[in-house]
């Protein structure tokens, strides 16, 4: 004899059945998210190391070393990888970008949400929402017709060079520093700002002694997340810097970053062969330097918590 | 709400199965891949094919020279597009690939329009390239400093024109650009600036110059008197076969040759009274043998 209520316990309900599934879905999708970047950074990783291990490259000689030549051998037989240019490149038009643009980020994120957020909802908003929808491309060409020739006038030169570049990635960057900036002091308790006016401190004293300070890990992480757009925008950079694989001499002299040296070398070379796989290198140099980033925004957060 | 997404899904997979289904059965599509220089010939012939083919497509696609060959040499696509001969480049086994070349072209040294040099000897020009020259009034011109503006080291553009102009002296490093249209938007904006670019990339936003007195025009090219050239090869892996092989035919009918090459400022391969092996070596064709 059949139990009714005895096989209803004893079997899975339907309940608890859609649990399982929704459970196995969601873990199989994560699963190949994850399986999919272990792999991408394994397959960069085998690849970039290449010069390294079968051309005996040094690796401190890739980091420092500033003549870029892996079509070349040196006298030692190994390949002419210097990264210097590239790698010095990339941070100064980051630092530069993040230097000009954290002050216009901030004032923009302040005025938002601390002086006047029915404008800043209805103006600022909408405008910021409209840079982060122009394609880099778009940026790219409109420095080089007009960044360029401005910097020319100003600075001399030939006007390409680090200075337009960090001119177009400050453009590029402003709105992912600003609303992470909002976010940032959105997050700040209402009481601080209660608390400290109660105490007789003006507006500008609650934004500049206690909103700013209390969301200081916020905005660091702003500006870390911009800096990290920075560092990887190829694009627009390659189109305003000129893509001389020289050292800097100074803001206005042509010279490169990591990845406008890829997207202007990849065509050009083979498969398997020491320039491309030089180029691989490059790649890896970029990925760990994005992971680095992340391990920043990562340690920050972690300090910011209220 | 879950059926509607079932059905959707559905919908999109029924349309996927049925497009690449109809491709398939009706259509043929051969891919070729590589050189820049070479892209606007071969897309126009594909063009001008598919229009006495109906069902048959090229798809061309750029990517620059070493794409193209390492491409080709994979297998990858039916067609590889290239500047150089295949044996110029390391990593890459000429023996497997079979060469078609289909056009000459003419590289030209270009200069922005405020530079005052008309022509240029080719040992000033490779001086100015090295970095030995590095104003204008050291040949000529104005007191104005000299902007290189080069292109991507590999690039067959730059290959094409280092080995006729160079002859084994290093480039001085300097701004590089990616592609054809890039280099000439800069030397028309910077002034004091000269590259270089192929003949059908010409227009006049910026100033040719003339070397060693010959000016770049196709006859000087076809007679050798124009000495910065290089053929555009189009490399199949292994002999051509199905329709690869009629569309390679179909290049070299005198249609495409007198109409589509010249209109896009190519020299058709049979006009070259002229020709150079991989070494640069430059023979003249006997009329009869050919």
């Amino acid at each position: 004899m059949k139990d009714p209520i005895r096989e209803s316990l004893t079997k899975k309900s339907i309940s608890a059945k859609r649990e399982t599934k929704g459970k196995v879905i969601s873990f199989s999708f994560t699963a190949i998210i994850v399986i999919l970047v272990v792999t991408i950074i394994g397959f960069v990783a085998s690849r970039g190391l290449v010069i390294f291990f079968k051309d005996g490259v040094n690796p401190i000689d890739f980091l420092t070393h500033s003549v870029w030549a892996p079509d070349k051998l040196d006298s030692a037989g190994h390949p002419i990888v210097g990264a210097a240019p590239m790698i010095i490149g990339s941070f100064a038009v980051t630092l530069i970008a993040a230097l000009i643009g954290t002050p216009f980020a901030i004032a923009a994120a302040i005025f938002m949400t601390e002086i006047s957020p029915k404008i800043g909802r209805k103006v600022l908003q909408p405008v910021i929402e409209l840079l982060v929808g122009i394609p880099s491309v778009v940026y790219g060409f409109i420095g080089l017709t007009i960044v360029v020739p401005f910097v020319r006038s100003i600075a001399g030169g030939s006007g390409f060079g680090i200075l337009a570049g960090s001119f177009v990635l400050f453009v590029m960057i402003l709105p992912t520093i600003t609303s992470m900036s909002v976010d940032a002091l959105k997050a700040v308790p209402e009481y601080y700002r209660e608390a400290s006016l109660a105490l007789g401190a003006t507006r500008w004293q609650t934004i500049h002694k206690v909103i700013l300070r209390a969301a200081s890990p916020g905005l660091l992480t702003a500006v870390v997340f911009g800096m990290s757009r920075a560092f990887g925008e190829a694009l627009a950079v390659q189109m305003v810097i000129g893509n001389a694989m020289l050292l800097p001499q100074n803001l206005v002299s042509p010279s490169s970053t990591l990845t406008s040296v890829l997207t202007m070398n990849m065509g050009n070379t083979i498969m398997g062969s020491t320039p491309n796989d030089a180029l691989w290198s490059l790649a890896l140099l970029l990925l760990l330097m994005s992971l680095l980033f992340n391990f920043v925004i990562r340690l920050i957060a972690k300090r910011g918590e209220f | 709400m879950k059926k509607r997404l079932v059905a959707i899904f559905t919908l999109l997979f029924t349309a996927i199965l049925v497009l690449t289904g109809c491709k398939s059965n009706d259509q043929q599509t051969i891919t070729a891949v590589g050189s820049s220089a070479a892209q606007p010939l071969v897309e126009l012939a594909g063009e001008e094919f598919s229009k006495n083919n109906p069902n048959e497509y090229i798809n061309v696609q750029g990517g620059g020279t070493g794409t193209g060959l390492s491409q080709i040499q994979q297998g990858a696509v039916d067609i590889g597009n290239s500047d150089l001969y295949a044996e110029q480049k390391k990593n890459i086994d000429a023996k497997k690939l079979v060469d078609h070349r289909i056009a000459a072209v003419g590289m030209v040294p270009i200069v922005n329009k405020n530079v005052k040099v008309k022509s240029l000897t080719i040992k000033q020009l490779r001086q100015i390239f090295s970095g030995q020259i590095t104003n204008w009034k050291q040949v000529g011109g104005q007191d104005l400093p000299i902007t290189i503006i080069n292109r991507a080291n590999g690039s067959g553009t730059r290959s094409a024109f280092e080995d006729d102009v160079m002859e084994g002296t290093p480039s001085v490093s300097s701004q590089e650009q990616d592609s054809s249209g890039m280099v000439r938007q800069i030397v028309y904006n910077t002034q004091g600036s000269i590259s270089y670019l192929a003949m059908p990339y010409m227009n006049n936003t910026v100033k040719s110059i003339n070397v060693d007195g010959v000016k770049p025009t196709m006859k000087n090219i076809e007679t050798n008197k124009w000495k910065i050239w290089s053929y555009e090869h189009l490399y199949t892996k292994g002999e051509p076969k199905g329709m690869t092989k009629r569309f390679l035919d179909y290049i070299m009918t005198d249609h495409v040759q007198n109409k589509v090459v010249k209109q896009l400022g190519y020299v058709p391969i049979k006009d070259m009274q002229y020709q150079k092996d991989y070494k640069g070596n430059v023979t003249p064709i006997s009329k009869e043998g050919d």
